[in-house]
């Protein structure tokens, strides 16, 4: 079922001078796979998505990406803005970070700015409405509508993101990622907030993208129900080090994994 | 009733050269939360660029007055964009991502290092042009009063419209301008989506200053006279007009500049001409302490 390897993590390293937020961090991610970040508060997680986003340099390690057999991209020495464009990585935020003052559509049209940009030659040929402008703008409105009818809020296009309900607007982050055509897809928390039901329908969607786009999901998550019902392989994180690895299942009974969550040594299972 | 007219006329077309310059500094404050005080210098070179061109063009001679015209505001636009553009590479770049004070100094430095090049290339003497386009309409014919409407002031007002018309295109509707509003709430964001901020900000000071140019060149006919200190008034008054607007909103910019230029231009009329800075100044006054965030402004909430 899961694909290639997409995403090399190799002997990652981050420190804030004396604090070592991730320390030597090796792990996989697989094409058309939701691979799991988990551990307690503080383990770091994040931290490797800032590292993978180009957000903060690596004190040490390789992040290499490979799409498709090409030629990896190593992550660790691209700007944030050709990581997300060449590399193909997207991201979202614990706190959710939509550009509240744009309207849904809009915030969909940005994800796709790198392509409007070139094809509207740094807007002159958008000016002018020159054809090859306005096939690519119509592409790109397509594309987004696609996303909107997939999230269920078609009908609000037009509103502004930041009046959207809570809910929704994660969904909509997720729709903006996805927007961009990543080849690997990060998730900080996107279940953080959701009730019940909200939760069942963020899996049903990470499931469906992960099936129709065959891209490699890369997710934080403290919803174990989340976590355990969707991922295909998990990396347990502990004072920014791995503790463990493996399949949902296998983890559960992990007794290294029970004790970083629970703190003790023969306890029930982390909270699922 | 005529001399109100006049006054109007008078005001609106002051109004329209503040709001172009204005522009430029509520652009900058919105993508990049700094004052840009040498744009009032970016415009004064725009100026100076349109006397030399016109200097240039005038020996020359063919073409008639109107290629002769859109030839200099092109130069114009075009070399104070790269005056823009370096300003911001140079003065303001390397300072991103340091305290805002830090790139408030540099934009200060910047202003009087300006000024002093131009004062040093082109002489400290004022420049006067013989007027290019003469004439105008006369609107209407009192006893005592007669309201005219000169070419130049029709050519300054329609020239307007059509770059504010063809600027809040590029905002709305190309990917520029969404990248550029995008830019303005998240930037960390615009660039994780792959926006190339740095491309985007300098594009920014690029049109800024070739908004300013048009004003320069729109000044040098109008009043026929320039020197190297004019961009320190004329960039105060515009700095004004876009904080009376509410600084960050394009509409109030250019709502502002329309503003402070009928205000002085109504109280040069009525009161006295001398005090006419300091009724334009009593407003940015006036605004900061009734409404900060200006006409149009949305107010700053502070997120906890």
């Amino acid at each position: 079922m899961t694909g290639a390897p997409l995403l090399h993590v190799e002997h990652l390293t981050m420190r804030f001078g004396g604090l070592v937020a991730v320390d030597n961090l090796s792990f996989e991610a697989r094409e058309a796979a939701i691979t799991a970040v988990i551990g307690p508060n503080g383990a770091g997680k994040t931290t490797v998505f800032n590292c993978l986003t180009g957000f903060y340099p690596p004190t040490v390690g390789r992040l290499t990406l490979t799409r498709g057999g090409e030629a990896g991209f190593q992550l660790e020495r691209m700007e944030g803005h050709r990581i997300a464009r060449e590399a193909g990585i997207a991201r979202t935020f614990q706190n959710i970070r939509l550009f509240p003052q744009m309207s849904v559509l809009e915030n969909l049209m940005v994800a796709q700015h790198a392509e409007l940009m070139r094809a509207s030659v740094f807007s002159v040929a958008g000016l002018l409405g020159l054809p090859g402008y306005r096939a690519a703008a119509r592409g790109a409105i397509d594309r987004a509508r696609l996303w909107l009818d997939r999230i269920g809020l078609t009908e609000r296009a037009d509103d502004d993101a930041g009046n959207l309900p809570y809910g929704d607007q994660r969904r909509l982050e997720i729709a903006r990622a996805m927007c961009a055509r990543p080849a690997l897809l990060c998730l900080d928390e996107p279940a953080a907030g959701l009730n019940a039901r909200e939760t069942a329908g963020l899996n049903a969607l990470l499931l469906e993208i992960r099936e129709t786009e065959r891209i490699g999901i890369l997710l934080i998550e403290h919803d174990m129900s989340v976590v355990m019902g969707i991922s295909d392989h998990i990396v347990v994180l502990d004072y920014g080090r791995k503790i463990a690895e493996g399949k949902p299942a296998a983890m559960r009974d992990n007794p290294d994994v029970i004790r970083a969550y629970l703190g003790q040594e023969h306890g029930e299972a982390p909270p699922c | 009733m005529e001399y109100f007219l006049q006054q109007l006329i008078n005001g609106l077309t002051l109004g329209a050269i503040y709001g172009l310059i204005a522009i430029g500094y509520t652009m900058v404050y919105g993508i990049v939360g700094m004052i840009n005080f040498a744009h009032g210098e970016i415009y004064m070179i725009g100026a100076f660029i349109a006397v030399i061109a016109f200097a240039i063009l005038g020996p020359l001679g063919g073409g008639g007055v109107v290629v002769a015209l859109l030839v200099v505001l092109l130069v114009s636009m075009l070399l104070t964009a790269v005056y823009g553009w370096t300003l911001e590479r140079l003065a303001y770049r390397p300072l991103r991502g340091s305290p805002r004070l830090a790139a408030l100094i540099s934009a200060i430095g910047m202003s009087i290092f300006l000024q002093n090049y131009v004062q040093l290339a082109q002489g400290a003497r004022t420049k006067a042009m013989q007027p290019v386009i003469t004439g105008g309409i006369e609107v209407m014919k009192g006893e005592t009063f007669t309201v005219t409407l000169s070419y130049v002031q029709i050519m300054i007002m329609v020239l307007t419209l059509a770059l504010m018309a063809g600027f809040w295109t590029v905002i709305a509707r190309t990917p520029l301008g969404r990248a550029q509003r995008a830019c303005e709430q998240d930037r960390a964001m615009a660039a994780l989506l792959g926006v190339d901020v740095d491309r985007t900000i300098s594009l920014t000071f690029v049109i800024g200053a070739a908004l300013a140019a048009v004003a320069g060149t729109m000044v040098v006919l109008y009043y026929g006279v320039i020197d190297f200190f004019i961009g320190f008034l004329a960039g105060i008054k515009a700095f004004t007009a876009a904080v009376l607007g509410g600084i960050g909103s394009i509409p109030g910019a250019m709502l502002g500049g329309l503003l402070i230029g009928l205000i002085e231009a109504f109280w040069s009329g009525y009161f006295s001409i001398e005090y006419k800075d300091v009724a334009a100044f009593s407003i940015l006054v006036l605004v900061l302490i009734f409404r900060p965030s200006g006409l149009l402004g949305r107010p700053e909430v502070e997120k906890v």
